[in-house]
This record gives C-alpha cells, sequence and structure tokens, in this order.
C-alpha cells in the first residue's frame, strides 16, 4: 500500500526542489570516505561503510533504508554523538569528525524528542540559546519567534509531559532550530506520530525548511516519506549508500536491485544487451522474444547478461495476447478502487504485476485464466547496474 | 563510489587505519572511565573500611586462640573450626559431637525453612492480590505492604511480642472465650519465633513475587482458560512457572535474614532457643571465645554465600531461557 | 460476601478463590499487633495490655527520660550524618556506573557496592567488632566516629538503588540533546542530569535515613559503653518489665519511620 502514493507525491515535491535550482549551490556537510565500525575482531559492525556524501546547503537530503542499514549511525556521526572509524565529516569544508556534539553548529531533533522533562516549552526551546551565553532580550525574542513558527504560542508555559505527541515534536523542533543551526539533523521525528499527523507534520517540515532555510538531513525508513519530503534521496544497505538521487531518480530510475525492491513494487526481467548508446539500450529478453528499450544507470555501462526493472504503473495490459511486447496467463486481479492490479504468470514462471488506473468501465475480456498482452512502452525500463 | 558525481572534488584518499578523530574519541573515553573509578572511589572505600574489608579479619580471627578475657592470643590454631561441631570432653579430652551446637544449627535451619515455606503460603496469595488490583487501588495495597517493611524490624518484633505475652492479646481472647483456662506459653517457644520471623519478613517474599506477577502477561492465563484448563490447572500450569523467578527471589531473601537473625530469637525465643546469630554473640559475651565466634560467623555467611549463588544461577539461566524464546 | 466487598461480579480470568481470603487475612495480621502496641501506647494503667483509659502519661514519662532523650539524640545525629555521606559516595558512585557503555570493572563497582546487602547483619556485625576492637586498642579512641563510619558503610547500599534506578529509568537521550544544544558536560551535569535524579537522591537519602535509624544488630556490636541508640536502648529494657513507656517510644518511632516511608514511596512514583 506504501509504495501508491510514492509516485503521484513525488511530483507534488518535485517542483519545489526544481523551483530552487540544483547542483550549483554549495555544499554544506560532507562526508568523506567514512567508516564507522563497531566491536572488534569476529563481533565487528561496519554501520558505516566507506560512504563519501556531500549534502547542498538549504537542500532537504534524506537517508532511506530499512533498519540497521547504517542511516542512523551517519547522522550520528554528523550531530557528533559518534566518531568515525576511518575519513572525515566536513561542515562547511572545516574538518569537524574531531569535535564533541556541544561544540558543532548542528541540531538535532531525536527520534524520541528527548525533550527535557523538569523544563517548560519555553524553557526547552531557550536551552541550547542559554548554553551559547546569548544575551536574555535576544533569547525571548527568539523563543517567541520560534513558537510562532511551530504554531505553539499559547502553550509556552506548560510542562512538556502535558502536551500531545504532535506538539511535543513541534517544541522538539523549535528547539533544534532555535540556536540557527546551520544543520538540522533529524532521526525519525515522525515514526511516533499516527498516520493523520505524520501527514500533517511532513507538511510542516517542508514549511519549516523552506521558512528558514537550513539544510535539512532527514532519516527515514519510510520510502514514502523520503519520496514526498526530500530534494534528495541517499538510499542505503549494509553501511553502504546505493544510490543518491532526486526522488524521482530513485523512483524511476533505480541503478541496483535493493533500491527498485526497498522502494515501490518492482517488475524483475532478465536480458542480454543488444545495443547501447546515449545512455539508452537495447535489451533481447530471450525467453519471450521482445526486444525492449531501457535506459541504463550513470556510471559503468554493463555488458552481457542484464536485468531490467519495470514499474507495474508504467506497463500496460491488452486483452489480446498478440499485440503486447509479451504475454502473461492471468492469475489474480485485486481491485483498489483508484487502480487495479493485474497479476500475470510468465512463460518462465516469474510473476509480472501491472497495475492500472481505473476509469469507468472495465478492460473488456480479462478474467483470471485469461492469456493477455504487456505493453512495455520505451521510456518504462531501466537497466539495473548488476 | 558509486556516488562519484557526488562527492567533492578535493578527496583526499583517507589514510588506512585509525583517525584523527577516532583516537581524540579513544582518548576521551579512557579519560571517562578514569573519572568514573575516580567517582566511585569514595563509596569502594568506605565500604572496604568498615564493611567488607572487616570480615577478611574475620577469617584472620578464626584462626587464633581465645584471649583470657575475651579477644584473642595470637597463636595460630584451628580449635576454633573443630569446635564449630566437635567439643572435647572435659574429663577424658576425646573428641564429641558438640550437641549444643548442632541442635542450634538444626533449629536454625528448620525455623529457617519453615519461616521460607510460610511465607511463600501466604505471601504468593497476598502478591497476587495485590497484583490483581484496579490500577487506582493497587498503589495502595502496596504501600500497605511496604510500610512493615521499612519500619523498625525491633519494633515489630516487640509488637508480635505483645500479642503472644502471658497476658498478651491472643492469651487474653482465648481465656475470654474459655478456650483455655489458662494462658498458654507462646513466648519463649520455637513457634514463636517462627511467627515472629514470618512476620517480620513476610513483605521480603510479597515484594518480589508482585513484581514479577505484574509483569506477567495475563494473556497467557486467558490462552491457559481458552484451552480447557480450570483455575487451579492454570495457577499451576501457567502462573506459577512463570513467576518462578520471583518466588525464588523472595525465598533467598527471606531465608538469609531467617538463617541469621538475631533480634527476633532473641527477643521471642528467651535465652533458651538460640540460633546461630545468638550462638555467635554468646562467643563475644559470656563464652569468651572470639575464634569461634569468627568461625562460626564464617560459617554462616558461607551458606549464605552458597544460597545466594543457587540463585544466581537459577536466575541467570531464567533469564537465558527467556531470551531464547 | 468477599467478591461483593470487591466489587467483582463475572468470570475474572484474575481471581483465584481463596486468595482475596489469604491476602486479606495478611493485612489483617501484618497490622492487628502493631495496632495493639499503638493503642496500648495511650493506656493510662501500668500493665500494658489492660486498658484502663485514654492518657499521654507515657509519652510524657518517654519524653522527660534523660535515657531516652539521648539515645533518640544520638540515632538522630548518627542516622543524618551517616546518611548525608552515604548519599553522596552513593551518588557519586551511581553517576559512575550508569548512563555508559560499560566498561571494564563497571559490574564491579556495581557489585561492591551492593555487598554489604549479601552479608548477614550479624556476620558485619561480628567483622566490626572485632576489627574496632583492634583499632580501639591500638589508639584509645572510643568515640561516636566507630558508629558513624559503620552506618554510613551499611547505608551507601541502601543510598545507591534508588539513584541509580533514577538514572537509569532516564532517557539516555537527554544528555545528549543537551550536549546537541552547546551544553559542556558540566552544564549538562547541573542543567539536565542533576535536576532529574533529585527524586532519586532524596529517596536515597530517606532511606539510607530510616535505615540507619532502624539499626539494632551493628550498633550492638560496635557502641562503646554509654552510646545507646534508640534501637539499642529499647532492646536492653526488653531484659526488665516491659511498661507502656516502651510501647510510647515505639509509636513514635513508627511514626517517624511511616513519615519517611510514606514520602519515599511518594517520590519514587513520580515521574516528572
Amino acid at each position: 500500500m506504501d509504495g501508491q502514493a510514492g509516485p503521484s507525491g513525488a511530483v507534488s515535491s518535485q517542483s519545489s526542489s526544481s523551483a530552487k535550482g540544483k547542483g550549483d549551490r554549495k555544499v554544506a556537510v560532507t562526508a568523506e570516505r567514512v567508516s564507522k565500525i563497531f566491536g572488534s575482531g569476529a563481533d565487528e559492525v561496519r554501520a558505516v561503510d566507506d560512504v563519501s556524501v556531500a549534502i547542498r546547503q538549504n537542500e532537504f537530503f534524506t537517508l532511506l533504508g530499512p533498519s540497521g542499514c547504517g542511516k542512523t549511525t551517519l547522522l550520528r556521526l554528523v550531530a557528533g554523538f559518534e566518531h568515525p572509524t576511518r575519513g572525515r565529516i566536513l561542515l562547511d569544508e572545516q574538518d569537524i569528525s574531531s569535535l564533541p556534539p556541544y561544540k558543532r553548529p548542528v541540531n538535532t531533533v531525536f527520534q524520541s524528542y528527548a525533550l527535557f522533562p523538569h523544563l517548560t516549552v519555553a524553557g526547552n526551546i531557550s536551552f541550547g540559546l542559554e548554553m551559547l551565553g546569548r544575551p536574555k532580550a535576544e533569547i525571548e525574542r527568539t523563543v517567541d519567534e520560534m513558537l510562532k513558527l511551530v504554531r505553539m504560542s499559547e502553550l509556552k508555559n506548560r510542562r512538556t509531559s502535558q502536551i500531545s505527541g504532535g506538539q511535543q515534536q513541534r517544541v522538539a523542533l523549535a528547539r533544534a532550530l532555535a540556536p540557527r543551526p546551520k544543520v538540522l539533523l533529524l532521526d525519525e521525528p515522525l515514526s511516533a506520530l499516527d498516520l493523520k499527523l505524520r501527514k500533517e507534520m511532513q507538511i510542516e517540515l517542508k514549511r519549516l525548511q523552506h521558512e528558514t532555510g537550513i539544510t535539512f538531513v532527514f532519516v527515514t525508513h519510510d520510502q514514502e516519506e523520503a519520496l514526498t519530503m526530500s530534494d534528495r534521496v541517499a538510499v542505503m544497505s549494509k553501511g553502504k549508500v546505493l544510490q543518491i538521487g532526486s526522488p524521482r531518480d530513485i523512483y524511476d530510475r533505480p541503478a541496483e536491485r535493493f533500491v527498485a525492491n526497498f522502494i515501490g513494487d518492482t517488475n524483475f526481467l532478465e536480458g542480454s544487451l543488444e545495443s547501447s548508446a546515449n545512455g539508452q539500450a537495447s535489451i533481447r529478453l530471450q525467453q519471450y522474444g521482445a526486444v525492449i528499450k531501457a535506459a541504463l544507470p550513470e556510471g559503468k555501462v554493463p555488458s552481457g547478461r542484464v536485468s531490467v526493472v519495470v514499474r507495474p504503473e508504467h506497463a500496460a495490459l491488452v486483452a489480446d495476447p498478440t499485440k503486447g511486447t509479451m504475454r502473461g496467463r492471468l492469475e489474480n486481479i485485486v481491485y483498489f478502487g483508484t487502480d487495479t492490479h493485474y497479476h500475470l504468470r510468465l512463460v518462465d514462471g516469474h510473476e509480472f504485476i501491472i497495475r492500472q488506473q481505473n476509469r469507468r468501465g472495465a478492460i473488456e475480456g480479462l478474467a483470471t485464466g485469461a492469456e493477455a498482452g504487456i505493453v512495455i512502452p520505451d521510456d518504462a525500463a531501466q537497466v539495473l547496474r548488476d | 563510489m558509486a556516488l562519484a558525481q557526488d562527492v567533492a572534488e578535493s578527496v583526499v584518499p583517507a589514510e588506512i587505519g585509525e583517525s584523527q578523530a577516532e583516537r581524540v574519541a579513544r582518548e576521551a573515553d579512557a579519560r571517562d572511565v578514569r573519572n568514573r573509578w575516580w567517582l566511585s572511589a569514595p563509596a569502594i572505600v568506605i565500604i572496604s573500611a568498615a564493611s567488607i574489608g572487616p570480615l577478611l579479619i574475620v577469617v584472620l580471627y578464626s584462626f587464633l586462640a581465645p584471649g583470657d578475657y575475651g579477644n584473642v592470643k595470637w597463636q595460630f590454631s584451628t580449635d576454633a573450626w573443630y569446635n564449630v561441631i566437635l567439643q572435647r570432653d572435659i574429663f577424658d579430652d576425646s573428641l564429641q559431637w558438640a550437641d549444643a551446637h548442632l541442635s542450634i544449627f538444626w533449629r536454625s535451619a528448620k525455623l529457617s525453612l519453615w519461616t521460607t515455606f510460610l511465607t511463600l503460603v501466604f505471601g504468593v496469595p497476598t502478591a497476587y492480590f495485590i497484583a490483581t488490583r484496579p490500577e487506582k487501588t493497587r498503589n495502595l495495597w502496596l504501600f500497605l505492604i511496604t510500610i512493615p517493611f521499612w519500619s523498625n524490624l525491633l519494633i515489630r518484633t516487640i509488637a508480635v511480642m505483645e500479642l503472644l505475652r502471658a497476658e498478651g492479646a491472643i492469651n487474653n481472647l482465648l481465656v475470654g472465650l474459655d478456650v483455655v483456662d489458662q494462658p498458654i506459653q507462646l513466648m519463649f517457644t520455637d513457634f514463636a519465633i517462627a511467627f515472629g520471623m514470618v512476620y517480620v519478613f513476610l513483605p521480603l517474599m510479597v515484594l518480589p513475587v508482585y513484581a514479577s506477577i505484574e509483569k506477567m502477561d495475563f494473556r497467557l492465563v486467558e490462552a491457559g482458560y481458552d484451552l480447557y484448563a480450570n483455575r487451579w490447572q492454570v495457577f499451576w500450569r501457567v502462573t506459577l512457572p512463570i513467576i518462578k523467578p520471583g518466588i525464588i527471589a523472595g525465598s533467598i531473601l527471606v531465608f538469609i535474614p531467617s538463617l541469621g537473625a538475631y533480634v527476633t530469637p532473641r527477643v521471642l525465643g528467651g535465652g533458651k532457643n538460640l540460633m546461630i546469630g545468638n550462638l555467635i554473640e554468646l562467643q563475644f559475651g559470656q563464652g569468651r571465645n572470639w575464634p569461634l565466634g569468627a568461625a562460626l560467623s564464617f560459617t554462616l555467611m558461607v551458606i549464605v554465600l552458597l544460597a545466594l549463588m543457587y540463585y544466581v544461577r537459577i536466575a541467570g539461566g531464567q533469564q537465558s531461557r527467556q531470551g531464547h524464546a | 460476601m468477599l467478591d461483593m466487598l470487591l466489587g467483582r461480579r463475572g468470570f475474572s480470568v484474575k481471581k483465584l478463590p481463596g486468595f482475596a481470603t489469604v491476602a486479606l487475612f495478611v493485612f489483617v495480621v501484618l497490622y492487628a499487633p502493631i495496632m495493639i502496641l499503638v493503642v496500648y501506647s495511650f493506656n493510662e494503667g501500668t500493665n500494658p495490655s489492660i486498658w484502663q483509659g485514654f492518657s499521654l502519661r507515657w509519652y510524657e514519662a518517654a519524653w522527660s527520660n534523660s535515657q531516652v532523650q539521648e539515645a533518640a539524640l544520638r540515632s538522630i545525629f548518627i542516622a543524618v550524618i551517616a546518611a548525608s555521606i552515604a548519599t553522596v559516595a552513593a551518588t557519586m558512585a551511581a553517576l559512575a556506573t550508569t548512563r555508559t557503555k560499560s566498561f571494564r570493572g563497571m559490574t564491579f563497582i556495581y557489585s561492591y557496592i551492593n555487598m554489604p546487602l549479601m552479608v548477614p547483619e550479624i556476620v558485619s556485625a561480628v567483622a566490626l567488632l572485632i576489627f574496632f576492637a583492634t583499632i580501639k586498642i591500638n589508639t584509645g579512641y572510643t568515640g561516636i566516629g566507630y558508629l558513624l563510619a559503620a552506618h554510613t558503610a551499611f547505608c551507601i547500599p541502601f543510598a545507591y538503588l534508588p539513584i541509580r534506578a533514577r538514572l537509569e529509568s532516564m532517557d539516555l537521550s537527554l544528555e545528549r540533546a543537551a550536549a546537541d544544544l552547546y551544553a559542556t558536560p558540566w552544564k549538562t551535569f547541573q542543567r539536565v542530569t542533576l535536576p532529574l535524579m533529585w527524586p532519586g537522591i532524596i529517596a536515597g537519602l530517606m532511606l539510607a535515613f530510616v535505615v540507619s535509624l532502624d539499626d539494632v544488630v551493628i550498633t550492638e556490636f560496635v557502641k562503646s559503653a554509654g552510646q545507646e541508640t534508640l534501637p539499642t536502648f529499647m532492646l536492653g529494657q526488653l531484659r526488665r518489665v516491659v511498661t507502656p513507656e516502651m510501647y510510647a517510644i515505639a509509636t513514635a518511632f513508627l511514626a517517624v519511620s511511616i513519615v519517611m516511608v510514606s514520602f519515599f514511596f511518594f517520590i519514587n512514583r513520580t515521574r516528572t
């Protein structure tokens, strides 16, 4: 279900990121060949394994991956709660790898919020400013400003235990934003909220990032969240960054099997590379006899046998089996309201799923057991790097 | 590497081995651990000087000869250890069983086991009762069991004494109801000691058992009923095995102070029904045999440590089994 | 009848027949002797168990008894000093053994501090008697320092446990959050850790105070002549005829303990 909202959401976030322009901005945070190894010998765990990332100023950058992929460790390396075993962390081109957290101009929104239970909402927000020794008047002004920014002004003097989860989330945000950090780190901040609140906070976070112009580094395991909110996403697995790109890049042009699998639903096809030019390739799908056009991944060009991915909504279904790129037997038709999923069995036994938007009137002649044609348009397929 | 395009142009190949950041972090860690030892130092020093350290001297003293007016003579002797269970006959100098000591050991063991058993019988239902109260009243019941737990042991023993005395509440009641003509002798009996120990040590059983019942998932009990078990079958086959760690903890917590009890047998047992604790005290008073007192103390401590180790093994096994589930 | 009293109806999976009866019996037996003691402390007559009317004469007698006064003051003096020192040492040790990844020796420190709880009281008492006797012979000092040292030592684990529990229950990310917000380690301690651990420290202090106040066995063995505390004084009096004056002292003593324990219970249960 998660996968369905993904593509539509990605479209909306695309407009905001393209409006800001890409690539020409300065780099805020750089991880240079960073490794973090916990334990040693047989118990050695490479939480972060030779990762290099450059996060640009003012961007909403997301680290996406399953739990244990190293995304939180990478965030903690930037915050200063961990120190890299190898490599360096740069902030504005300065090496901050050995600075303690309290000397780094970055702030964190913790997964558990970590609001100080003995302080009021205002006390929490002013904490960082007090530690920085800012004048009283400035602190008061900033606190009020922050409260207004997160729309919490009326709860200023409440205890943090007396406010709801969503409100605690806002206080945590305001507290981290108050010292105007160069980078705001967010460690799965929405995971404790229920679905409705989470949606609200997603929009709220985008607004805050827009209004403050601060670089956001956001950690999540929720692909939908990553696609809807980010300017760029880094997909991580087993301590490595597999792919970095805009949500649309990541979704439409996954370069790795893991990325294709982790984000959205995917059909995998095997074939051999016939020819390639300008990032486009012709792939012969041996078992089905067809030749399709597919985009090549960036970097090294694979050759010989390749894997190709096709998103379920990028393929189309036709009732006449001879009219398609290839054919399959319909095994299951699942109606979802906005669209319908068709599960087909290919000749080699693999499953192929097609997702079609519902219109008034169903496609004629489609019933389980029937043969149907699968149409793969030229821009639908992507070759994987492996 | 896959993202060459994203890495800043000026990438220097990272040095192999420890980074500067990690060296700084490691040094900070080492400093942190040193500071933690310094912080613990006052507590460790005080406990060494006035609690654990002196225990070593007990061992030393048990191998010396008794002084004429208490204390010790500084000469090596193993007599004290023989005397724990043996004694030399006054007339023919042969070694015999020290019947007086053995009977005291026997009474201590017997009374401690009875106390443990009775606190179990009364404590488990009490703990179960408290743990199954609604949220609001549960804390009140818990509070009611905590008060005696932290109240003065001597005063609670005096309260029991008042109850058991010849003119005490029980006898007054029995005589008043014509159950007996004469007040019955309750004080200065083994019964009085056992009653007193059950009374003062009961909270030590209830609290750990309560803690494990409170943690228990009552859906397991529901599952038991669902699978046709009746109340007692559910209790014996589901509840009891789950709360076993609490029961073992409670039993150890009751058994250990019972075995070493001093105040309760002294007040309720009078001069004649001694337990190990009183026997030890005697060696430092009228007995004037410090080495024997030291040997007896050490023996008691070893028994207690064995009981604790047995508990740790069982509790540890229990824990690892739960870890696998 | 009992069920009605406890407001239960229908099939309850938690109910076990007879358990409530046993529990209520236990509570009655637990409190009846104490109640009798308290009631008879207000008895007019000299015989402690024949009611002859309400009176405060035994409280007056105890209050004006110089031996009682002296013992009570000494008890309080020892408890205040021992509990304070023990709480400071325990707080430091608790800070050292929590909120960090386990380091070499941490388990040792933890177990060592708890070790006095494992040793039977009578054994500790004997050990201290022997140890202090040696020092007394060699230095000639017979002051109250021995009692203070002994009490401080056995109070430490009692102070340590609630403080440590409090620290353990605190969210580790709070200190991280403070560090993230530019607080140096010392500022973090001052502004976050210390204010949050206060309830634990107070609870530890009170437990230590009650434990010191209650101690009979170790004090009985360690005290020099003329160093009676209230409990050892009472223990000594039990050899003679028991008068309601004892009950009056016991009741007052009990009241102090109950107040302290209530406070402890309350603090321990409030989560800030």
